[in-house]
């Protein structure tokens, strides 16, 4: 039915089977959209926040998603700027990400400040005092560049680029593609910053108050700096997901590798910062606002928050991954790489998970107790919306683009009607199609 | 916002903020419009046309 929109010499799976998946996901969307209508339509009272919550579940997932979705500027760098040419063959798909996690970010944003109507305001308005108009500009302008960066995959599908304008639009715009790469590596570094500046400055909060230099607390670059070490960490994740469950080699095992080490040695680097600044706000600053570390952690009933995630964070899924992926033998086994890449993924989004929400949470004067806070239905489905969209637009973008380059080297395929009347080797079991159109061939 | 309008100050924020701003959106404009109009010179001479 599609056949003539599929890229050449690779094999998907029929059309009903697309439309079937692509429906079941739909639906888990369909229940997102509900619930982000009722947030429009309705108001903020659909939600479970509360003044001492003003930040809850979708503040979160929108750090997390940008930090995940960090690695589509970090592969940008290393391949358009500092000539990690082996990282061609990733990223197409570091960039899709990246677009699907920044857009699922604005989206969350759109829902959570209640008057998407004004949200031009930020721009227009703009409090020039503040780390989120910084956020917003670059956030914003960032997602710009992964829709340039993004277009020409989605032209050099194969009826668009019969187009000759659209083929040398694309042409054209891989030409300057270092240009939009250099912007959105500028962008990159300081909204990600600027989203752990937001916690820094809280002096008002001891919890996630820390020093400085200048105007920016520690926090903006360890922000930065663990988007950059668990960003392609994600892309690796979904890399290798996506291949299991199209059961096929998409990317070589050399360009995972490279990534995996560059990742590594940020992740390692960033845990040892990491580490100096905790050690150096539980030892000085906290003590110079009038607070033990212990206060933080212990003592708060009805709390889950506990010394637990702290280690959690920093030796789970920081300490760990970071040993795995600075090693050859653990990039190179699968089972250890699988485990780094979750383990650092799991690791940021529990990093924001604290500096936002535990920030929240910890009382700051003597008569106040520990906050609380479970989200509203509501809430969790306009979170768990991006995932449904993520899903689709990758499953769309895998169907009709060549997002992967090594795609039709690593599975080859043979005609049917070979002499020896032998199938074809590399049909995959999720690929029950059983010939290839004469436009395929 | 423009140094024009009426919320505008000439200090140190709002020129490194709207600054940046202005600076990322235009290198993204002139990015893209070159990028155009070179493929609609491109196109006009017949490039691209016998690719496939």
């Amino acid at each position: 039915m599609d056949t003539a929109l599929i890229p050449e010499g690779v094999k998907r799976c029929p059309a009903w089977q697309f439309i079937l998946w692509i429906g079941l996901v739909g639906v888990v969307l369909l229940w997102g959209v509900y619930a982000m209508l009722l947030c429009w339509i309705k108001g903020l009272n659909q939600t479970n926040m509360n003044n001492a919550y003003g930040f809850a579940l979708w503040i979160w997932a929108d750090l997390a998603i940008i930090a995940l979705g960090g690695g589509a500027f970090f592969t940008g760098l290393l391949k358009y700027i500092m000539g990690k040419d082996q990282l061609k063959n990733i990223i197409n798909y570091a960039v899709l990400i990246g677009f699907i996690c920044y857009s699922s970010a604005l989206l969350i944003l759109a829902i959570d400040i209640g008057q998407p109507l004004r949200g031009w305001f930020i721009f227009w308005h703009a409090n020039v005092h503040s780390m989120l108009t910084e956020v917003a500009f670059c956030l914003t302008c960032y997602f710009g560049v992964l829709c340039i960066e993004y277009l020409p995959l989605v032209l050099e599908n194969r009826q668009v680029d019969r187009v000759p304008f659209f083929h040398n639009l694309t042409h054209n715009m891989h030409e300057i593609m270092a240009v939009f790469a250099a912007t959105g590596a500028f962008l990159s570094f300081f909204h990600q910053g600027s989203l752990g500046g937001v916690a820094g400055v809280l002096f008002a909060r001891p919890f996630g108050y820390r020093t400085g230099v200048l105007v920016w607390p520690w926090t903006f670059f360890l922000f930065t700096w663990s988007a950059a070490a668990c960003g392609p960490c994600f892309t690796i994740f979904i890399t290798k997901l996506t291949e299991k469950i199209v059961r096929k080699k998409l990317v070589q095992d050399n360009v995972i590798e490279l990534l995996a080490k560059i990742a590594g040695w940020m992740l390692a680097t960033y845990v040892i910062a990491k580490i100096f600044d905790t050690a150096y706000w539980a030892f000085v600053t906290a003590p110079s606002k009038g607070f033990t570390v212990s206060d933080f952690y212990t003592g708060n009933p009805g709390s889950i928050y506990g010394y637990w995630i702290l280690v959690m964070e920093i030796v789970v899924c920081g300490v760990l991954p970071a040993a795995i992926l600075i090693t050859d033998k653990g990039r190179k086994t699968q089972a250890t790489l699988w485990l780094a890449v979750i383990l650092a993924a799991v690791g940021v989004c529990l990093n924001r998970w604290v500096m936002v929400l535990q920030v929240l949470a910890v009382p700051v004067l003597t008569f106040e107790s520990w906050a609380t806070y479970f989200p509203s239905w509501q809430e969790i489905a306009t979170t768990i919306l991006p995932v449904a969209y993520g899903v689709i637009l990758i499953s769309l973008s895998y169907r009709y683009l060549p997002v992967f380059p090594q795609e039709k080297e690593l599975n080859p395929m043979v005609s049917p009607h070979t002499p020896e009347g032998r199938a074809e080797p590399q049909a995959s079991p999720a690929s029950p199609e059983p010939a290839l159109s004469p436009a395929e061939s | 916002m423009f140094p024009f309008n009426f919320e505008w100050i000439w200090d140190a924020g709002h020129l490194v903020f709207h600054g940046g701003l202005w600076y990322a959106l235009s290198i993204m404009g002139l990015g893209v419009t070159y990028c155009i109009v070179k493929a609609l010179v491109d196109t006009a001479k017949g490039k691209g046309a016998h690719h496939h």
